[in-house]
């Protein structure tokens, strides 16, 4: 799509967009947000990008195929899933540590899962529309 | 509310039913989405509704305090609405290229695979 | 210990992620599936043994215990479907190892056979009903995938059918999950089984287990909401027609009974007349359809839906023994099934045609094609000693003994006429001559043979084996169907109650 306005905008939403779901991702950790929400909001980041810039563009800006980011996502909710169970305890039980890190608050295998969640929903989010545009 | 909540349930699957009924290809897809959302709604409705209070522990208690809304329907259909996001898409994806394959819309041009000389 | 019965999940999804990122590198990919297929085998049978020699094992996943968390539990029913799966699945990835085409390897093909088994093993696994539609949907996401890629005409029509209908037992599924929650505000399944059997006897009940009836049987394939197999399945290569037909609908049936043996067993009479119908229905149209057909492929794909017929009726019936027929029945079946579209692979492969009017000679050119078809296709249709016997011959003395003449002899009549169908492809793939103007001339080496062979083999000797030790695989079954008739070992294992 070429429109001045649009393109305009984009250039200083999307940095502000991918903030805004880095933020939500980590208040999830304590209060609503989370890794889905966070991914969904960084999608629609890259998916504005791909409107103005089209699809090229947006490949060069992921870097990775968007399956790698789904792969690397489930690969990282997994390892935090089994966490717990080299340390004894049932697959997928929330593990905290005693580090309080700024920010973040306590560090636990929560935040990892989400983290993982995070990448995977936007991996599958822009597989979905980039495979979509190309069609066409 | 709960009334109402089920009544539009009601419209949502006879319309998508309806939808589904008819032969052209968005229809169908068309036809889900309500289908989808009607069950969602049923899922919301059958779990109690709770208005204005949220299932969150507020600050400096230890446990959720009367009354609360239920979070499992919500978590439910969180999960079953990313559920019918990825199979809508698919669903898309899949109809389209179809539509191209065969060049018709109409459902009643998709039977070659049903005849007894397929392959023959 | 409890670790165990989470690895039929992880390892898939582990063996599935690595695939996805090895994507360009289709020999590593092919190494990564072998190995988790073994592996699979290895410990669904190592589960498989420990549920029988000691007890039921839960996880409760996420440390929640039971209603409140998610639970995965194998007792003996669970982990018997595990190791026929497994099996059976490390029997196609086998065959799949020089069966599959190049460009499909390439679509994800291996990470998506796992996913595809991760859904199954989930769904066998799982304790709460609503973690049982959430590996439905993996597993049934996973199989659109597998039936549509390469993207062929036919495909494509049959994956449409497919998809719909699947979509809408979905629908049925989560509509009957949102009630249930409704009427009883747990989604466990032994809490489930609790509550209603304590809550007085109600219409809204009976309704909702008509809603798991509609959508289970959609998903396994009951008349008369079948027409998306027939259509669909002789559709995509036959490696996944294979697998397709040995688990897909049979996790159907494993729901239907599961759900119907632990949480709506208040108002039997009710639902197993339905059942019984049914499954009557199923079983004749599924033959007759079959008798039609002139498509190796789509003559197996009818006798599925005319098989899923009999596990039914060992339901609807329900008595112990005709449980006990089903459970014979389903895990007989699952390697039949399986073996006979493998063997319809092997006639394609030396033969270049599924269409029983281009074919013939088989038996000529490779006589050990046609033992190892003659040994699952007389199993099908019930031959003695074959496994396919004992099973029919269990739920049709079931049904006698509570006089059920009429559905027992729809049975029988069911039985020849599979026979009719599986004679009628003998007949024309194997044994009369290929007409001339359609022999082609391919060419097989003899290791490509040799490695498509050998899990037909492998499949063909566990109907035999089943056929011979009858009595001990009966024992089992019985075991099996004692602990779903009496459900309260179950449930106390799940909630972590003590039995007194």
């Amino acid at each position: 799509m070429n429109s001045i306005i649009l393109k305009t905008a984009v250039k200083y939403l999307f940095p502000v967009l991918v903030l805004f779901s880095l933020f939500l991702l980590i208040r999830g950790h304590y209060e609503p947000g989370g890794g889905f929400v966070g991914g969904l909001v960084a999608a629609s980041s890259v998916i504005l990008y791909l409107i103005t810039e089209g699809v090229e563009k947006t490949k060069r800006l992921m870097k990775f195929e968007p399956v790698y980011y789904v792969a690397g996502g489930l690969a990282i909710s997994l390892l935090s899933g089994l966490v717990p169970v080299i340390l004894g305890m049932p697959l997928l039980t929330g593990t905290w540590s005693n580090i309080e890190a700024p920010v973040l608050g306590k560090l636990g295998t929560p935040l990892v899962f989400d983290i993982g969640v995070y990448f995977l929903v936007l991996g599958v989010s822009t597989k979905i529309v980039i495979s979509l545009a190309e069609e066409d | 509310m709960i009334l109402l909540l089920s009544i539009l349930a009601g419209i949502l699957v006879s319309a998508g039913i309806f939808l589904i009924l008819r032969r052209s290809l968005v229809k169908i897809i068309l036809g889900f989405a309500l289908l989808t959302h009607a069950a969602n709604l049923i899922i919301f409705t059958s779990g109690k509704i709770t208005p204005g209070k949220a299932a969150f522990i507020k600050k400096g208690s230890e446990s959720l305090s009367e009354p609360f809304a239920d979070p499992v329907p919500q978590a439910l259909i969180l999960t079953a609405i990313v559920i019918s996001f990825g199979i809508t898409a698919f669903a898309l994806v899949l109809f389209k290229k179809a539509y191209k394959a065969t060049g018709s819309d109409d459902i009643d041009d998709y039977n070659t695979t049903d005849s007894i000389k397929h392959n023959i | 210990m409890d670790f165990l019965i989470s690895l039929p999940v992880i390892l898939p999804l582990f063996s599935a992620i690595l695939c996805v990122f090895l994507r360009d590198y289709v020999k590593a990919q092919k190494t990564i599936n072998f190995v988790t297929a073994s592996l699979l085998l290895v410990i669904s049978f190592t589960i498989g043994h420990f549920v029988y020699h000691d007890d039921i094992i839960v996880l409760n996943s996420g440390n929640w215990s039971a209603p409140f968390g998610i639970v995965l539990v194998a007792d003996l029913f669970a982990s018997s479907m595990l190791m026929v799966s497994n099996l059976v699945y490390f029997a196609v990835v086998f065959y799949t190892l020089n069966n599959i085409d190049k460009e499909r390897e390439k679509l994800y093909f291996y990470p998506l056979l796992n996913t595809l088994m991760m859904g199954v093993n989930g769904a066998f696994l799982t304790g709460d009903i609503f973690n049982l539609y959430v590996w439905f949907e993996v597993m049934l996401i996973s199989s659109f995938v597998l039936i549509t890629i390469g993207g062929e005409k036919s495909q494509l029509e049959g994956a449409i059918k497919y998809v719909t209908l699947n979509l809408i037992s979905s629908f049925f599924f989560l509509t009957g999950v949102g009630f249930l929650y409704g009427l009883t505000g747990t989604l466990n399944m032994a809490d489930l089984s609790v509550q209603i059997s304590n809550s007085e006897p109600s219409v809204l009940i009976d309704t909702v287990s008509l809603l798991f009836l509609a959508a289970f049987g959609i998903k396994s394939a009951v008349f008369p909401l079948f027409f998306w197999l027939p259509a669909s399945y002789h559709t995509p290569p036959v490696v996944v027609s294979a697998i397709f037909a040995g688990l897909l609908t049979k996790v159907g049936v494993y729901s239907l009974i599961r759900v119907f043996t632990l949480i709506f067993t208040q108002n039997t009479s009710f639902t197993s007349d339905i059942l019984v119908v049914i499954a009557g229905f199923t079983m004749i149209t599924g033959v007759l359809g079959a008798a039609a057909q002139n498509d190796i492929r789509r003559i197996l794909s009818f006798h599925i839906v005319s098989q899923i017929g009999y596990m039914i009726m060992g339901l609807g019936l329900n008595t112990a023994l005709a449980l006990t027929g089903s459970i014979f029945y389903i895990l007989h079946h699952i390697i039949v099934k399986t073996n006979l579209f493998l063997v319809g692979g092997l006639v394609d492969k030396v033969k270049g045609s599924f269409a029983l009017p281009k074919l013939g000679g088989v038996y000529k050119a490779y006589p050990f094609f046609g033992v190892l078809f003659l040994i699952s296709a007389l199993s099908l249709a019930g031959i003695p000693p074959l496994s396919g016997f004992w099973a029919k011959f269990t739920i049709a003395k079931a049904g006698v003994d509570i006089s059920a003449y009429f559905i027992v002899g729809v049975a029988l009549l069911t039985g020849i006429l599979t026979l009719f169908s599986m004679m009628k492809i003998w007949n024309e793939a194997f044994w009369k001559e290929q007409p001339a103007d359609c022999v082609q001339v391919i060419k097989v080496t003899k290791k490509d043979l040799v490695l498509s062979v050998l899990p037909v083999v492998l499949l063909a000797s566990v109907t035999v084996l089943i056929g011979v030790f009858a009595g001990s695989v009966f024992e089992y079954a019985e075991k099996v169907t004692a602990g779903l008739t009496d459900s309260t070992n179950y449930i106390n294992a799940v909630l972590r109650r003590i039995s007194e």
